[in-house]
């Protein structure tokens, strides 16, 4: 027993420093992706046709596309064009680009998701398109946007993983890291779990209370 | 003799390849209540969308108050749309209410009134609220003022929509078929708020399958049929009218309705 309580103790810290990272890197792209994506999902839905059209060929392509791929992608062949990046801003880049088409369709599900009747409305008492998304639709649009955004959010700390794969150490690295010094890959993947569990957990914890809040009675 | 305050002229609109208003002229003088009545699909929703600018005209002119609706540019010069922020200003003046009612489902009985006050017309909140308020009283529902529409009747949401409407103060307001989607029991009151209204002098275009209502409210009638004008004069004589045997067949099948 007290050699479990030795070996959390001393492997914690490194874990610790790759959650870190992993919360670092997860709420960077889902911060940046929010706003991205949401633009985009305004752009899918009201642009003309000049701005749905590259808007929908960069959606399909890389909600078509493993997020790995788009990471290697990034990672390998932004050098050959002549951009030499650091490994974080590239797979943060990636991550961004990848969750901005994801987080671009949930908008656009959920502004169309709201009867034309509303922006009838909102036109008949004069406001104007910006109004109209600022008071009338995105207030509503909001409560069918979360639960498949929190989805998308969760996704994300669990994609962020991958970005192992470049040589950043985060919670997964380090998980590895630590096993490849002490051979006791149960324990320390059992523990790397809980901490994604519990991330994840809180997620969808927060997401069914605005959920609730957010629920005004219809129909 | 001075400009009516709505006049429509020649206006032409077609969805696709169905030509839904074959050229529909229609003056609306201020203060008066011109009730549009016709068959199913004849063109009386996508007319009264025209005039507050929800639809595009492909043709023609609608002026309100001396001022073109659907496009900026001389006459017979190359038509150009107007902005996001000139048809916002031009819809302000003009009261809409939906058959749906479409209240805003988040925002409370006053805050739905308030909406326009606030963001529109600039007012203070308090102020917004204090005419809101007014409003919601003089449609009968000062005791709902902080319900979400969800909580309300049929009839109480459709009164909230025209005191959104109203609480504009419009130059002229629409109303499309505003009963129709209410319990029988229902009509009765909203009506009633709608004469309140006519009464004061509120120019209107109302579009309405309740004849009773349409004869007196209305200073004039409007026969519609596959998107023309057919018949129009007072209530009375349209409504009483023979020579025309569309107008008739239509009337006949409206009166049958209402007693079955
Ligand atoms: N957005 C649209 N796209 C295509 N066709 C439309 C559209 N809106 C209306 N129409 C067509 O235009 C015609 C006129 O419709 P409109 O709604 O103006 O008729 P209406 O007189 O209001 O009928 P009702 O009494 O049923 O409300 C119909 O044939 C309808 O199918
Ligand atoms: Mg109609």
């Amino acid at each position: 027993m007290s050699g479990a309580f030795q070996f959390v103790v001393t492997t914690l810290p490194f874990l610790w420093q790759g959650l870190l990272v992993t919360l670092w890197v997860s709420l960077a792209v889902v911060l940046i992706s929010l706003v991205t994506g949401g633009l985009a999902g305004i752009g899918l839905t009201y642009g003309p046709w000049w701005v749905r059209l590259p808007l929908r060929i960069f959606s399909d392509i890389l909600r078509g596309t493993p997020l790995l791929v788009v990471i290697f992608t990034i990672y390998y062949l932004l050098p050959f064009a002549g951009l030499n990046m650091q490994p974080m801003p590239s797979v943060i880049l990636a991550l961004v680009a990848f969750k901005t088409a994801h987080v671009g369709e949930i908008t656009r599900g959920a502004i169309q998701s709201i009867p034309p009747g509303q922006t009838d409305a909102g036109k008949a008492i004069g406001l104007t398109f910006a109004q109209r998304l600022r008071w009338v639709i995105l207030p509503q649009a909001v409560r069918r946007f979360l639960p498949p955004w929190v989805n998308s959010v969760t996704d994300t700390v669990k994609g962020s993983s991958l970005v192992s794969l470049v040589g950043i150490v985060d919670l997964m690295l380090a998980s590895q890291q630590v096993i490849g010094r002490t051979y006791e890959p149960m324990p320390v993947y059992l523990l790397a779990a809980v901490m994604y569990f519990v991330i994840n957990y809180a997620l969808s914890a927060t997401s069914r209370r605005l959920e609730t809040r957010f629920a005004y009675i219809r129909e | 003799m001075t400009d009516p305050l709505v006049r429509i002229t020649q206006v032409k609109k077609s969805f696709g390849s169905t030509l839904v208003l074959d050229g529909v002229d229609l003056d609306v003088p201020k203060g008066e209540v011109v009730v549009v009545i016709g068959p199913s699909g004849s063109g009386k929703t996508t007319l009264l969308r025209c005039i507050n600018a929800l639809e595009t005209y492909d043709d023609g002119s609608i002026k309100v108050d001396g001022v073109e609706i659907g496009f900026r540019g001389e006459p017979g010069g190359p038509r150009k749309r107007r902005s996001d922020g000139e048809l916002a200003r031009i819809r302000a003046d003009i009261g809409m209410v939906f058959q749906q009612f479409n209240l805003f489902p988040h925002l409370t009985a006053v805050e739905n009134v308030m909406l326009g006050l606030t963001k529109v017309r600039g007012m203070p909140p308090a102020q917004a609220r204090e005419k809101a308020l007014h409003w919601l009283d003089r449609v009968g529902l000062s005791q709902k003022t902080a319900n979400l529409p969800s909580q309300l009747s049929g009839g109480q949401q459709q009164r909230v929509g025209i005191a959104r409407a109203v609480a504009m103060d419009p130059k002229v307001l629409l109303l499309d078929e505003i009963t129709s989607a209410l319990d029988p029991e229902l009509v009765g009151e909203v009506l009633s708020v709608v004469r309140g209204l006519a009464a004061e002098g509120m120019t209107m275009v109302v579009v309405t399958h309740e004849m009773t209502f349409a004869r007196d409210v209305g200073t004039q009638l409007v026969f519609m049929d596959h998107g023309h004008k057919i018949a129009e004069g007072p209530p009375n004589e349209i409504l009483r009218r023979s020579d025309n045997e569309r107008l008739r067949s239509f009337l006949s099948r409206i009166e049958f309705r209402q007693d079955g």
